[in-house]
């Protein structure tokens, strides 16, 4: 016990991003409370944060020689494990928090909810996830992911003066809760099986049992069910639409992307490394979850008229294959889930930062209409949605491709012919509500009062930004690729 | 520069595409120049290619080939055989044509239009040439999205739903031939140990995998090819689409998509998995849906009351002789089938072209609101009668040649296949004939009718090189069978080896010199 009490450098080195990110979220409360909100300048805050997301950034590539060289680095008696696995995930949640502030920047200034406490919780959001990419024990895991899970309860909620964003707020919370009650209950269940909290001590215990008996099968299904409540799985994906509808857009994207990455780097590491042993158990049940999940996105986005909903089920529906990445079970369909969410950061903020800045008369318009005819008043922005919808879909060569590609490879290996069909077929549907948007933007009729985008220079960046990465790591994934794969051989090993 | 200039062919439509988006968009006869000297320029980039290329080589000519994406083992490899070679110079003339004969009859975003035109340009010219399968998959993927814009946008009434149908229809065709590519490339890294996409390396793997493997496979390929063909019964997206389109978005169509699902069967479908082609099911199945879509085309095609419908359907008809001549899987039968690919492409074209002429006067596609056309529109009614006669199979024009020649191919394998084919063309004739009587001959019943005028320079001009195109395959096809020639003695070999030795019996090497297929009645055929 001695051991987990004293502190020592290495403990601090694990922890790093999170303690920056913490410093970083206090620093803003302070500054917002008694510098920025007498300037008047509160924007500033997301200057703050934008450092912030900086020094992370700094202290990540800090991070991978040392990776690559030792393979890991562990801290706090070994509840941490910075790996490949973690650095990369850590990428992505920095680049989607980076992305969110700055979305966020211009967006909370024309709603008039422009407050330094926004920023910090985007950054506790990332400090919880950070730990939920590198933690090995249960208590550290379940932590973590409830410091993610309030920050954006609150987030979800911020437009105080919106019905829609308060009772999003109320259903995610209490939805939300339940999952993680349920979590916390299989985790339970999993200290009772093997005594420890380790995760590498469970996946041993759960490999030395005799056989497959009810109580693995409850810890089983009570943790798989709340993390399917994370990523938003069929059947317990009913608040993704509402959520995502009613939180600020900027926020949309940042748990839409950034929640569900987090998600999956927990459940890659607890069915890895603890459940790796009984495959045979979950595979089955991921698999059907992964095809309703497919489709019941796929199905409810072709109706949708509003955005963000429409974006919502899409979520769903990309959860459902990075599912079968899962369910592949191998190196390459791990891969592929890394490419995915990778990609995904970039193709999915690339089109929430355009309907965040797509605006009527000062008012959000959110609906699939409000696009009509927007490629007569922006062509250059809605050259960069088609690009974002194309890539959506999986059309090669843009990034959202590889992701597919990956995971089809991996089906196809392990001889799930089905379901790569399936999964296959399932693109098409999704490009005709893919196309809705661009058929929106490019081949609508403007209405009379048609709406604008409504940029600065941040958000500008941020599209533009988003646009060329998606090209780029669709034309040359070279690099994302090597990335990707080192990081799911760490967490294989 | 010779090595590089497939890359330099594919390219050119692309940096036009760049130079025409950087227009303003006001001056739109500026980038009506633009647009028709990048078209122009794409056609002359190509004479260093029919310079080095050499007919009697049955490899790949003019290859470039550089990493892309090692860890997938992707690269960027190009290079052409008989097959590609035509099809790429059908792609840049019919390319060239249906951006010249765009000319006035776009006058709303003019821009875009001409980029998407040339950008469809360079995708499709790209999946001519490539010899990465992973790369061919990107093009074909890449060149639906200008299609579905150049649909959507420049379209009839129903614009909308005929654009989404073909991009669905294609895609859901795509995706399980992505699943195929991926299978295939699976079991190429389990038999070699190394991951690659090169076709060269691809075409290894059918020695180790069984007949069912194969089997399924090569419908997996089969159906991305069948949707794009388009064969019965995925051809529903056709008539919507072809109808739909703009007159050189259906010139295109017809001219070159339709022939990406032949090219798509002879370099791949068919050359990858030999079992899964040569396998009996196969063979009947394909030859079925083959003369059930001559015969269902040519009827349908009959019952039409819209013009422009009537020459989509035509093409499920013409196109199921293509499908039938492969699938016979002898020299004659994929010669033919692709020859007559080339002959389809230069003769709907220009039906198509022939619609859009009297459509851009009258905006009507309605058979019935003309008639006696011939009267006002001497230089027409040739140029109309002459595409007629192309697409019918009259002696003397490319159509004949190519069906002649399949019909020899099927014939081999079995009369039935020859006799219903045989009665597709009378059906041809028929329709074709009808609707001359209808829209060009007798008097003048609808007032309208009267002011019409008869084809500009610039409409004669976009005619003219197809024209005599037909001519020139009609009377003296012998350098398409040349170029046609070793790749299909390569496809055959693979397909079924030995076929050449166990014919060699057969007077004078007849089934191999397919340039000396040509009927004894046609003039100037030495």
């Amino acid at each position: 016990m001695m051991d987990a009490i004293s502190f020592t450098l290495s403990d601090f080195h694990v922890l790093k991003p999170a303690i920056v990110l913490c410093l970083f979220g206090c620093g803003i409360l302070l500054t917002d409370a008694f510098l920025v909100r007498r300037i008047g300048q509160r924007w500033l805050n997301a200057v703050t944060a934008l450092v912030g997301e900086a020094v992370v950034a700094a202290v990540l590539l800090q991070y991978l020689p040392d990776v690559r060289s030792a393979g890991s680095l562990t801290g706090l008696g070994g509840s941490i494990v910075v790996d490949g696995f973690g650095v990369f995930f850590n990428i992505i949640f920095m680049l989607a928090a980076a992305l969110a502030v700055i979305l966020s920047a211009r967006y909370m200034e024309a709603e008039g909810e422009q407050r330094g406490e926004y920023y910090a919780l985007i950054l506790f959001a990332q400090a919880g996830m950070s730990i939920m990419a590198t933690g090995h024990d249960l208590v550290v895991l379940f932590v973590a992911l409830e410091t993610m899970a309030l920050s954006f309860y609150v987030m979800v909620g911020f437009l105080r003066d919106s019905k829609r964003s308060n009772e999003a707020a109320m259903k995610y919370l209490i939805l939300g809760a339940f999952s993680s009650g349920l979590l916390a209950y299989g985790f339970s269940v999993l200290y009772g099986i093997s005594g420890s909290t380790s995760l590498a001590a469970i996946g041993e215990a759960i490999a030395d049992r005799p056989a497959l008996d009810w109580i693995m099968i409850l810890a089983l299904i009570t943790t798989s069910v709340g993390l399917f409540f994370k990523i938003a799985a069929a059947p317990f994906h009913m608040w993704a639409p509402d959520v995502y509808e009613g939180a600020p857009t900027p926020t949309t994207a940042y748990v839409s992307v950034a929640s569900k990455a987090a998600s999956f780097a927990l459940m890659i590491r607890l069915f890895v490394t603890a459940y790796g042993s009984v495959a045979e158990a979950w595979v089955p049940l991921l698999a059907i979850v992964a095809v309703a999940t497919m489709t019941i996105g796929n199905l409810a986005a072709v109706t949708q008229s509003n955005l963000k909903r429409l974006l919502a089920y899409s979520s769903v529906a990309h959860a459902g294959y990075m599912l079968l990445g899962l369910v592949a079970f191998s190196a390459t369909g791990l891969r592929g889930i890394a490419i995915y969410l990778l990609a995904y950061v970039f193709m999915n903020f690339g089109a929430f930062a355009l309907i965040a800045a797509l605006r009527r008369d000062g008012e959000a318009a959110e609906e699939l209409d409000d696009l009509n005819g927007l490629f007569g008043r922006a062509p250059g922005y809605t050259i960069l949605m088609a690009i974002f919808m194309l890539s959506l879909t999986g059309i090669p060569p843009l990034a959202g491709f590889y992701g597919k590609y990956y995971i089809f490879l991996a089906l196809l290996g392990e001889g799930y012919y089905i379901l790569a069909v399936f999964a296959a077929l399932y693109v098409a549907v999704s490009a005709y509500y893919y196309f809705r948007v661009i058929r929106a933007c490019w081949l609508g009729e403007a209405a009379e009062r048609p709406a604008s985008l409504d940029m600065n220079l941040g958000t500008r960046t941020a599209l533009v930004a988003s646009g060329v990465l998606t090209v780029l790591i669709g034309i040359l994934p070279q690099r994302f690729i090597d990335l990707a794969g080192e990081s799911v051989l760490a967490a294989l090993r | 520069m010779s090595e590089h200039i497939l890359s330099i062919i594919w390219l050119t439509p692309l940096v036009g595409m760049i130079a025409v988006m950087c227009l303003p968009k006001e001056s739109k006869d500026l980038i009506r120049y633009v647009a028709n000297g990048f078209a122009v320029l794409g056609l002359l980039v190509t004479i260093p290619m029919i310079r080095a290329f050499d007919s009697s080589n049955g490899d790949f000519q003019l290859v470039e080939r550089h990493d892309w994406i090692p860890a997938l083992g992707a690269q960027y490899y190009l290079g052409v055989d008989g097959f590609g070679y035509l099809m790429i110079l059908l792609t840049v003339v019919v390319g060239w044509l249906s951006i010249l004969c765009s000319w006035s009859s776009i006058q709303e975003r003019v821009k875009e239009y001409y980029a998407f035109f040339l950008f469809l340009q360079a995708g499709m010219l790209g999946v001519f040439m490539v010899l990465d399968v992973f790369l061919f998959y990107v093009f074909w993927e890449i060149m639906l999205v200008p299609m579905y814009f150049i649909i959507g946008i420049w379209g009839g009434g129903r614009r909308l739903y005929a654009a989404i149908k073909f991009f669905l229809y294609t895609l859901a065709g795509s995706v399980l031939m992505l699943l195929g590519i991926l299978k295939l490339y699976f079991d190429h890294f389990e038999q070699f140990g190394h991951y690659s996409f090169a076709l060269e390396d691809l075409l290894r793997v059918a020695a180790y995998t069984g007949p069912d493997t194969q089997f399924w496979l090569f419908w997996a390929f089969f159906i991305a090819f069948a949707v794009k063909v388009p064969m019965f019964p995925f051809h529903t997206w056709l008539p919507d689409a072809h109808t739909e389109a703009p007159t050189a978005g259906s010139v295109i169509l017809a001219g070159i998509l339709l022939k990406m699902g032949l090219y798509g069967l002879v370099r791949f479908a068919m050359p990858l998995f030999p079992k899964g082609a040569t396998d009996e099911l196969t063979v009947q199945l394909v030859a079925l849906l083959s003369i059930v879509g001559i015969i269902y085309g040519a009827l349908v095609s009959l019952m039409q009351s819209d013009w422009k419908r009537l020459v989509a359907y035509s093409s499920v008809s013409h196109l199921g002789f293509c499908t039938l001549g492969l699938i016979a899987l002898n020299p004659n039968g994929i010669a033919g089938g692709m020859l007559q690919g080339v002959n389809h492409g230069l003769s709907t074209p220009l039906l198509f072209l022939a619609v859009g002429i009297v459509y851009d006067q009258r905006h009507t596609r309605e058979i019935a609101d003309y008639g006696g056309l011939a009267n006002r529109m001497p230089v027409y009614t040739v140029l109309f009668a002459i595409s007629l006669f192309a697409s019918m199979g009259m002696p003397g024009l490319n159509g004949f040649i190519g069906e002649f020649t399949i019909l020899r191919g099927a014939y081999e394998v079995s009369i039935w296949w020859a006799g219903f084919a045989v009665l597709g063309i009378v059906l041809g004739a028929a329709y074709l004939l009808w609707l001359f009587q209808r829209v060009m001959l007798g008097p003048i019943t609808n007032p309208k009718n009267e002011n019409v005028k008869d084809m500009n320079l610039r409409e004669i001009i976009v005619m003219a090189p197809l024209v005599a195109g037909c001519f020139w395959i009609g009377l003296y096809p012998k350098p398409c069978f040349e170029i046609l020639e070793a790749p299909t003695n390569k496809l055959v070999e693979r397909l079924d080896p030995g076929y050449f030795s166990r014919n060699a019996a057969e007077p004078a090497d007849e089934s191999v010199q397919l340039s000396r297929l040509l009927p004894a009645e046609t003039p100037a055929s030495e």
